[in-house]
């Protein structure tokens, strides 16, 4: 097998790399968000639910989130296992990556002073418009560094899908690498997930450059 | 007419009783200054009276109108559309400035007349324009917090409160997170509002402004009113060993 096959074959589970990557950011980013105020909630039994939530998500294997959300509902419910593998697979990393996200999340909401939230009650501001326009948008810039750290994590990650035997980029290097006995579809899978990660940081830094007009 | 009235305002911070039983009286058009040593409860006094924070017993009255009051032992406020009236009643310009740092100058001052108020656009960034200009600052429109110095920060931070239009303001030590040189400019604009008779409540320790810019002088130290009255009473010829002692580090 040529190079070049070994490229093109490899490339055709980039879509589903991306997919994975793509759909896992859209679902854990909001859901973070979610989580972090369950977090920050008031109500004491909902912190501890969120803390326990992110203690569990963040302290076992994501390979191992994976089977349970795969795997689970079959044996815990007798369910059939769906032959879908990226439902799982997005459900799994969105709820492993809503964990970190939450966090970072947190750091940047507590990092607020409170003046902030006092001038906009002042001002009239509900508690809805002070967090959207006020509080939000500078979060967002103060957490964009950290944000960056696990975009970058959840390329080079997405190549726990062949846990579930989804055939994704890497997955498909993997097979490659068996039935021909090369090494060469893993420097191929290096290069790739190189490349993914040089747009996001390029990506990545000029979103912060264009939240640099302030400090 | 009144348009602040504070009675028997008491709170506590855990053990610790701030304010105790301090009423206090502000009729359209008057300055009225609080000065005393810090922890005295003066700015919890402000912080109270602009719902920052809650009293634990008294009345609070906009206007006539009760933002808040006990009732069988409890406090209660006010419905939340009286509320968002009352709120609309006052401004609040804070020790340091707190101006959202990711909004220009003009945004500032603009977002809340036109996105709380729902006031006309063009009108309100012709009120803003009229603002700046009072304040010096015609030309920082377009400029972000961040590139002002603090006087002017605090000069916009007055702006954005008096595009509200609202019937009084209060002065959270103003000029504390200014150096001398910046203080100056900030008495300055006050002073300009007091000719112009806007109601105000300032907390300081600039005396000598108190006494020039006031009608009314409160002095207050452990969470008590000491000693009120004509600014020159209180400042030149206080009669309570308290005030005697606090003024002299002044003189």
């Amino acid at each position: 097998m040529t190079i070049q096959a070994m490229i093109l074959k490899m490339s055709e589970g980039l879509g589903r790399t991306l997919s994975i990557f793509g759909l896992t950011l859209l679902f854990s980013l909001p859901l973070g968000l979610v989580v972090a105020f369950l977090r920050m909630s008031k109500i004491k039994p909902v912190r501890a639910i969120a803390k326990v939530y992110i203690s569990i998500l963040r302290g076992t294997p994501l390979m191992l989130q994976l089977l349970v959300v795969a795997y689970g509902p079959f044996y815990l419910f007798g369910m059939g296992v769906s032959r879908n593998k990226l439902v799982p697979i997005i459900i799994g990393f969105s709820l492993n990556y809503a964990a970190y996200f939450a966090e970072i999340y947190r750091g940047g909401i507590e990092s607020m002073s409170i003046g902030q939230y006092e001038a906009a009650a002042v001002l009239g501001y509900s508690r809805m418009q002070t967090f959207m326009r006020i509080i939000l948008p500078q979060v967002i810039k103060r957490i964009l560094p950290s944000v960056t750290n696990e975009v970058i994590t959840l390329v080079k990650d997405t190549s726990m899908a062949f846990t579930l035997a989804y055939q994704e980029m890497f997955s498909i290097g993997k097979q490659i690498a068996n039935s021909t006995t090369s090494f060469m579809p893993f420097v191929i899978a290096g290069v790739f997930y190189y490349i993914m990660n040089m747009v996001v940081a390029v990506g990545m830094s000029k979103i912060e450059n264009s939240m640099n007009y302030y400090r | 007419m009144n348009i602040l009235e504070i009675r028997h305002c008491r709170k506590r911070f855990d053990q610790n009783e701030v304010l105790k039983d301090i009423s206090l009286t502000v009729e359209q058009g008057k300055v009225v200054s609080i000065i005393g040593p810090s922890g005295s409860g003066k700015s919890t006094l402000l912080r109270c009276a602009t719902l920052l924070e809650k009293m634990d017993g008294g009345e609070l009255i906009y206007i006539g109108k009760k933002a808040v009051w006990e009732e069988n032992g409890r406090m209660v406020s006010a419905s939340a559309s009286d509320m968002k009236d009352i709120r609309g009643c006052f401004g609040l310009v804070f020790q340091n400035f707190n101006l959202f740092p990711h909004y220009s100058v003009m945004k500032n001052i603009t977002e809340a007349p036109i996105l709380i108020q729902k006031r006309e656009r063009d009108e309100v960034f012709e009120t803003a324009k009229t603002l700046l200009r009072k304040m010096g600052l015609e030309d920082r429109g377009d400029a972000y917090p961040y590139q002002l110095s603090g006087g002017q920060q605090q000069r916009v931070s007055i702006a954005r409160a008096l595009a509200l239009r609202p019937k009084m303001l209060f002065f959270d030590e103003p000029t504390s997170a200014l150096d001398p040189e910046l203080t100056g400019e900030i008495l300055k604009v006050i002073r300009d509002l007091a000719m112009e008779h806007m109601t105000m409540v300032i907390v300081t320790h600039e005396m000598a402004f108190a006494r020039d810019v006031s009608d009314h002088v409160i002095f207050m130290d452990e969470g008590v009113i000491v000693e009120e009255g004509a600014p020159n009473e209180i400042i030149n010829h206080p009669t309570q060993q308290r005030t005697i002692q606090f003024l002299s580090r002044f003189n």
